[in-house]
């Protein structure tokens, strides 16, 4: 049977990754990249890279994932990628007129050390960028970090080009968004707007990966943060960022740059985060948390009173991306349940240590594992070894689920065999019932499904 | 109408209209969003369905990541294949070489699993750092006692099919490192089929019931010892474009043994591909057998694909597959319920194949080799099709455009060769054309 290859005896790995917990950096970058408006991602190496993250994105997504390639020969690779670069960026200017082409490396261009900064340059010596079209690049090498690494690099690299200082600050406060579905992008322009707080969100990717259908293949959908919101990201008079892996060192570079100010909190996802969101961005708009907003909470804290004794002690398994891992751990501690398990392959020494912060009273013991061989293949034998009532984690985590028959929540990227993912918020308080919703259903559905005739109960 | 790339223009045919020299067998354009993938991905659907090997790939996290699973080639074996095994290459090995994690790996991994055979992807990395991969796969192989066969399948080095070639390359290794005693003269290899949603079954199924053996299918629910021993059959019978040709070719060259190619999709080839192979064989029991076994199951499906025929009657598709082959049988098996091809296009056609495509189609077909979204998307409106049948990256698309889809790639769920195949095919492009969904949507690019 499937996955009756996972053995319960754990051995130190030295050199092996077997089922991951992460993928590599330019997809991350490719990401970002497309939450820019009128954006051509471009991945500069060979054909494969591009067409594997726009498969994967539009698997996941479900909408069709625009993205161009210097597609690289052998050639290339010897004398460098400098004229597959220079004529890539004239032929997408020319047949697919985006406003900006966001490059990206591969671990293939990195290798041979192709100096994409400089190249690009050349490009706009070279006349091959129209007047008010722009070129903006990150390094992205596979061989470091993960997808998280290369979706911080983008956002880096988004501040390097656009983000000025004009001296005369705006009254708008800067939201930089972790890797989130665009309809989590969507509920934080929508709490903001409930707060009357003017912001820019970037990267911003609903109205493009949640576009609606219109009898037309829109390259570059209505939505993305614009270039003019992207200039004034330097004018605004803070920056909060979500998720400390995927954001953090953007905010940085973005106070240095522009000397904009900026607090980096949790992804918003469950109560004490989203707490901390709402806190935070009415300090820095110096406002009070409107009505509407105290009784969204109060219907969340609502649900989760008539829920807890269904949640009370229940062991969790978690993997995933850190920032989502950070935020979900805080929440099921806050639901009274118990993560004993979470594993991330994006190496990061804030989130153990974030981790460990949230869990030092409430679950000591748990088992937490970032970076080199924190991969599903652990997990399960984690599992194997002292069993769990729920996994948390993207589509990879069907196989251990079902191999042990534990119910199984989707949640994080990518997920392959759902659809509505993209569509239904997680963060936020309305996002968090939707997780306890979820989570109540698969908790309910097994114990109906495991009990005795006699036990099976209408009211539960 | 579509916006062209000056490069590009010799790509794009349409019929009537123009000479015909379409241009093919190119490198894409620098900056296009080819639909096209790399070599690595070319060796490692191929090789994938192997289902008793180990899968290794060598390089950073990404190319296996994106290769876990994504293919329904079925086993009815181990699932070995289903995992993902990567060196994840660092940093420092990227500096210093990967050559001792890959050894470690491999140890690690054939004393855990005992596979029959091991394959390792070389990615695009490996062949700049200059690992010495045969090297390391030959001293694992020695101290392992099973076939440890490098792939050389850098992603830069060439196009999907050049990784098709890699994997034939890998796989005839194996060829002829077994005995072959007690194979029957009436027997063949079936090449180029991978088990999707069943497919491999259904066809060999087929051959038992025609009387002819099956030692071993390349790579469809495969199995190392089937490969190694695969010399032993009188036939190679190679379906799919590209994939297997090459293979086929060595072993012809190397033991003589003959091949045909094939194609099991619609009642027309799949008939002509049973009976030319019992032909081969010049048994008049096989050959009586085969004509009852396309008579029987002619008689229970075709009546059921007809019943489509008036609701599809005039309706259009576009066609955009891998191989060029593939594009034949569609055109025919559509054409079989009054269905018309409008536009067709593959990613990896040659010369014969545009040739043979501007044969089949009707006057103001549009052909296309190497397309993007913008031409698919701009010819299909232009050509008000129904339905589109591709692959993964072309599902949205064509939803967006209010336009029916199929999928007759990797991520076919139900089996579509075969008689049964075509009415599952049938079924499926009827359900998406007619759905509901079409009176709310705008269609075609006009608003509702």
């Amino acid at each position: 049977m499937l996955l009756r290859h996972t053995s319960k005896e754990i051995k130190e790995r030295k050199a092996l990754s077997v089922n991951p917990a992460k993928t590599c950096q330019p997809i991350g970058a490719m990401y970002a990249a497309l939450g820019l408006h009128g954006c051509m991602p471009h991945s500069h190496g060979s054909q494969g890279c591009c067409a594997y993250h726009r498969s994967a994105l539009t698997r996941h997504y479900k909408e069709p994932i625009m993205a161009a390639t210097s597609s690289f020969t052998e050639g290339a690779s010897v004398f460098g990628g400098q004229a597959n670069l220079v004529q890539a960026i004239n032929n997408i200017f020319t047949i697919y007129k985006p406003d900006i082409i966001a490059v990206h490396t591969t671990c293939l261009s990195e290798t041979i050390g192709d100096d994409v900064n400089q190249i690009c340059q050349k490009a706009r010596e070279d006349g091959k960028v129209p007047e008010g079209k722009h070129v903006i690049h990150c390094n992205t090498p596979s061989y470091v970090g993960s997808h998280i690494t290369g979706y911080s690099n983008m956002l880096k690299g988004i501040i390097k080009y656009f983000s000025k200082s004009t001296g005369v600050k705006k009254d708008q406060i800067n939201i930089i968004s972790g890797w989130v579905e665009p309809s989590d992008m969507r509920e934080i322009k929508r709490i903001a707007g409930q707060m009357g707080i003017k912001i820019v969100l970037f990267p911003d990717t609903s109205d493009i990966l949640d576009a609606p259908q219109t009898g037309v293949h829109a390259f570059y959908p209505k939505g993305g943060t614009t270039i003019p919101e992207l200039i004034s990201t330097g004018d605004s008079k803070f920056s909060l960022a979500l998720g400390k892996l995927a954001t953090d060192a953007a905010a940085k570079d973005l106070d240095s740059k522009c000397k904009v100010k900026f607090k980096t909190v949790d992804l918003p996802i469950g109560l004490s985060a989203t707490d901390r969101f709402i806190v935070a961005l009415s300090n820095v708009a110096d406002i009070d948390v409107p009505e509407c907003i105290t009784e969204e909470r109060g219907r969340l804290v609502d649900i989760i009173t008539d829920m807890q004794q269904y949640f009370y002690n229940k062991r969790v398994a978690l993997f995933g991306d850190p920032d989502h891992l950070v935020a979900l751990t805080e929440l099921l501690v806050d639901l009274d349940m118990r993560p004993v398990y979470i594993i991330t392959g994006t190496s990061g020494k804030a989130f153990n240590k974030r981790i460990e912060e949230i869990l030092s009273d409430t679950v000591p013991d748990a088992k937490i594992k970032s970076g080199a061989n924190a991969d599903l293949f652990l997990l399960h034998q984690w599992i194997k070894n002292e069993p769990v009532d729920l996994i948390i984690g993207n589509s990879y985590g069907k196989h251990i689920a079902r191999d042990e028959d534990i119910p199984f929540l989707r949640m994080g990227f990518p997920i392959l065999d759902r659809i509505g993912h993209s569509y239904f918020p997680i963060v936020g308080y309305s996002g968090a019932m939707r997780i306890l919703e979820k989570i109540l259903s698969l908790l309910m559905d097994r114990q109906d499904r495991d009990a005795s005739e006699e036990s099976f109960e209408l009211v539960m | 109408m579509a916006e062209i790339l000056t490069q590009r223009e010799k790509q794009i045919f349409r019929k009537g209209t123009e000479c015909f020299d379409m241009s093919c067998e190119k490198k894409s354009a620098a900056g296009s969003v080819s639909q096209r993938a790399c070599v690595f991905c070319g060796s490692r659907v191929v090789l994938y369905p192997i289902v008793d090997a180990l899968h290794l790939v060598h390089g950073p996290i990404g190319c296996a990541s994106y290769t876990w699973d994504i293919r329904g080639a079925l086993s009815s074996g181990r699932q070995l294949y289903r995992m993902s095994f990567s060196t994840d290459l660092q940093e420092e090995d990227v500096v210093f070489g990967g050559e001792k994690k890959l050894y470690r790996s491999l140890i690690e991994l054939i004393d855990r699993y005992k596979p029959k055979s091991a394959f390792v992807y070389a990615t695009c990395i490996v062949g700049i750092i200059g690992d010495d991969v045969d090297a390391v796969c030959e001293r694992v192989s020695k101290e392992k006692g099973i076939p440890v066969l490098p792939v050389h399948s850098e992603g830069f080095k060439g196009t999907k099919k050049d990784g098709y070639k890699a994997a034939c390359v890998a796989l005839f290794k194996l060829v002829g490192t077994a005995g072959i005693g007690g194979i029957e003269k009436n027997s063949i290899n079936i090449l180029g089929d991978f088990n999707i949603a069943g497919e491999t079954w259904m066809i060999r199924d087929y051959y038992n019931r025609m009387g002819v053996e099956v030692v071993s299918t390349i790579t469809g629910d495969g199995r190392t010892d089937d490969i190694c021993r695969s010399h032993g059959a009188s036939l190679n019978v190679v379906q799919c474009s590209g994939s297997m040709l090459y293979l086929a070719k060595m072993m012809k060259e190397k033991y003589d043994i003959p091949f045909m190619r094939v194609s099991y999709f619609g009642v027309e080839d799949t008939s002509e591909a049973l009976l030319k192979v019992a032909e081969f064989f010049k048994d008049t029991g096989i050959i009586a057998k085969t004509k009852e076994l396309i008579r029987e199951e002619t008689e229970i499906y075709l009546p059921e694909i007809l019943k489509y025929r008036d609701k599809l009657r005039g309706k259009k598709a576009t066609v955009y597959v891998g191989g060029a082959f593939k594009a034949f049988s569609l055109i025919k098996a559509l054409d079989m319920v009054g269905m018309s091809v409008s536009v067709v296009g593959s990613q990896t056609g040659n010369q014969d194949d545009y040739a043979r495509l501007r044969e089949m189609c009707d006057e103001g077909t549009i052909i296309l080799d190497d397309s993007n979204p913008v031409e698919l998307a701009n010819f299909s409106l232009e050509k008000k099709v129904d339905i589109f049948i591709g692959g993964v990256k072309e599902r949205p698309m064509a939803y967006k455009l209010g336009i029916g889809f199929c999928d007759h790639n990797h991520q076919r769920k139900e089996a579509l060769t075969g008689y049964k195949g075509m009415l599952n095919f049938i079924k499926e492009v009827h359900s998406s054309l007619m759905s509901p969904v079409w009176r709310f949507t705008s269609r075609n690019g006009n608003a509702l």
